[in-house]
């Protein structure tokens, strides 16, 4: 699904550039829940970006469901993003004078379906992660974690090949952490590659691959005991 | 452009942020109120400036004359000057191409009677020509024509308020009027746009008058309308040099202002054409600039707008909104504000100068009114601005990354 060859991405500071991924080797297949660990600064939300279509990498090769990733402009990232890609952000991201329901309906307007059928599977997505009544509010009258499975159902609307989570429960209580987690585990479940970027190692442990990222390249992967040094914390 | 769903994200927009849409529209509302009224009220003053010589034609030149006040060619001052026809054909015939209308006028005052009723009437004796000189408009019949002249015929024309002083409701044309014991008959009726005054006058042949009344050829004034294919200046150099050659015809100094007096339209048409023309430019200046004030004033806005929404476009873009449908997104917005907004100017601004109305008259400015002329080309130059407006900081705003505008909290 996710196969990433000798990745590399630099950041450009006034005259030097900040070098933050020194060559990734990452191959993530269909169905796996995998979360990415490191520490601020490691670069794993880099790579989340790169793996996003929201940012382009500079070296190596990315491949995503088979198709080589190289000088996308910004219309045809646009249209991959919205029909590969599902995102699930740490702020929730969710547009704040739209309802649940119209946020959730939004890929699915930028894919060009029809409005009734639109509020229809997006309902859909909305009762299944349980804000079914929630569907006319505003993303202020909904809690932190509420307004994640929301921005969990807008990911989910499309039907992407993977969801891409940058920190999904870093604004969130350990509650509703656990429960914003078990809604992705239930969705990889299903079948959905899960791709989650943490700081945190309860959430990775819930996870079933682990990759750790440090200084730019990878040190250890659950999956691929050959790669770097194992850590200790596992 | 017609994609429902598109104004229904853009209804949306505009509606959950009132504000933002009603600030920046009340800029070019304003610009727009500014402009119409600054257009309304120029075309007031010029509406003034039509009206004041609307009793005439605009090619007029009128020679008039009185007493020498200056000594010449051994001729004492105080001496009262007459012209005559001699006067008239001299003119007629030295500026033949350059005269296109040319009529003499003498003055009389009748008492004048039909039936029960009588009355004093101004007269004016007059050729053929006098009545395009003067803007006469005929209700019935005719004017004074050649024949008339031939004939010294006893023939009237009378002013729309001399009928209704001697007929009332009944018919004029063809009776018989008694003008202090000499019978003429009416052969038309007039109208005239200078007054009631100038309905309250009598015209009758200019050949009649010299032979009934005093069995001369004096005449009281010369009227010209001078070939309108002359330039303003022509006319005026023509005005000179006709006073000029008059008065040494009439033996009266070249100084002397009192003795012949030439009134020329053109003198007064040429600054007035001067004065509305400055006008125009000042107004153009002032209104344009009005209207930049006002397209930087949404541009400022809009800036403002899109910094403000840097978020959720990169939310849209993670999304899979392209960058077109986000320009094409603040653009339309931008274009509908500034359509209503303009359009709620222009209404306002028009409303305003209905209501004023004739009620500046007394300040010069009489009618004021924008023309559709105008009015459409503010609201084109509006559209066009609103899509500038809209336009540049939305194609800075497409061109964002996402991830920049989602890392912006």
């Amino acid at each position: 699904m996710i196969r990433i060859k000798n990745l590399h991405k630099s950041y450009p500071i006034g005259k030097d550039s900040l070098h933050v991924l020194k060559g990734i080797d990452l191959h993530i297949k269909e169905g796996e829940f995998v979360s990415i660990m490191g520490s601020s600064g490691s670069g794993k939300s880099t790579l989340l970006n790169i793996v996003g279509l929201l940012d382009e990498h500079d070296a190596g090769d990315y491949h995503l469901n088979g198709q080589l990733i190289k000088n996308l402009n910004e219309k045809k990232a646009a249209v991959l993003r919205n029909k590969f890609l599902g995102f699930v952000f740490q702020s929730f991201n969710l547009i704040s004078y739209k309802t649940a329901l119209e946020n959730v309906a939004l890929p699915l307007y930028y894919k060009g379906m029809g409005r009734k059928e639109r509020q229809r599977i997006a309902l859909e997505y909305l009762d299944k992660v349980g804000l079914k009544d929630w569907a006319s509010h505003l993303p202020n009258e909904l809690s932190g974690g509420q307004k994640q499975r929301v921005a969990i159902a807008r990911a989910l609307v499309t039907k992407p090949k993977v969801v891409l989570a940058d920190e999904p429960t870093g604004a969130l209580d350990s509650t509703t952490t656990d429960s914003v987690m078990d809604l992705l585990k239930d969705i990889n479940d299903e079948g959905m590659t899960v791709f989650v970027i943490t700081h945190e190692e309860e959430v990775a442990a819930q996870t079933k691959r682990v990759v750790r990222l440090k200084d730019g390249v990878i040190i250890s992967d659950s999956a691929d005991a050959s790669v770097g040094v194992k850590s200790e914390a596992i | 452009m017609f994609d429902l769903d598109r104004w229904r994200e853009i209804f949306q927009s505009m509606n959950k942020n009132k504000l933002r849409s009603v600030l920046s529209g009340f800029t070019v509302a304003f610009a727009i109120l500014l402009f119409t009224l600054l257009f309304g009220i120029v075309s007031g003053l010029r509406n003034t400036f039509a009206d004041a010589f609307v009793d005439d034609a605009a090619n007029s030149i009128f020679v008039r004359v009185w007493k020498t006040s200056k000594p010449y060619k051994g001729l004492q001052a105080g001496r009262r000057i007459q012209l005559d026809n001699k006067d008239f054909d001299y003119v007629k015939d030295k500026y033949t191409d350059k005269i296109q209308l040319m009529t003499a006028r003498i003055y009389k005052n009748f008492n004048v009677s039909y039936k029960k009723n009588q009355d004093n009437y101004n007269f004016r004796a007059v050729h053929p020509d006098h009545q395009f000189l003067e803007k006469t408009i005929m209700d019935e019949g005719r004017y004074i024509n050649h024949l008339d002249l031939e004939e010294s015929a006893k023939v009237i024309v009378i002013g729309r308020l001399v009928k209704k002083d001697l007929f009332g409701e009944l018919p004029a044309m063809g009776k018989r009027l008694n003008v202090s014991g000499i019978s003429y008959k009416v052969i038309g009726v007039f109208s005239d746009d200078g007054g009631d005054n100038e309905e309250r006058l009598c015209y009758i042949p200019v050949t009649t008058a010299q032979r009934l009344y005093g069995n001369n050829d004096y005449i009281n004034q010369i009227n010209i309308g001078y070939n309108p294919n002359l330039s303003l200046d022509q006319a005026v150099s023509f005005g000179n040099r006709l006073e000029r050659d008059l008065k040494n015809k009439l033996d009266i100094h070249p100084d002397d202002q009192n003795a012949l007096f030439v009134r020329n339209m053109a003198e007064a048409n040429k600054n007035v054409n001067t004065f509305m023309l400055v006008l125009f430019f000042i107004v153009i200046i002032v209104g344009s600039g009005t209207l930049i004030a006002g397209i930087i004033g949404i541009s400022n806005i809009m800036i403002f707008v899109i910094k403000e929404r840097t978020k959720e476009f990169g939310i849209r873009k993670a999304l899979g909104a392209k960058p077109g449908s986000i320009i094409g997104m603040v653009v339309q917005e931008s274009v509908l504000i500034t359509t209503i907004a303009g359009y709620l100017g222009l209404s306002l601004g028009t409303f305003i100068l209905n209501q004023i109305g004739d009620g500046l008259e007394e300040y010069f400015i009489k009618d004021p009114s924008v023309n559709t002329g105008i009015v459409v080309g503010a609201t084109i130059a509006l559209i066009l601005s609103g899509l500038i407006a809209g336009y540049v900081p939305a194609k800075k705003a497409a061109r964002i990354k996402p991830i920049v505008a989602l890392r912006a909290d």
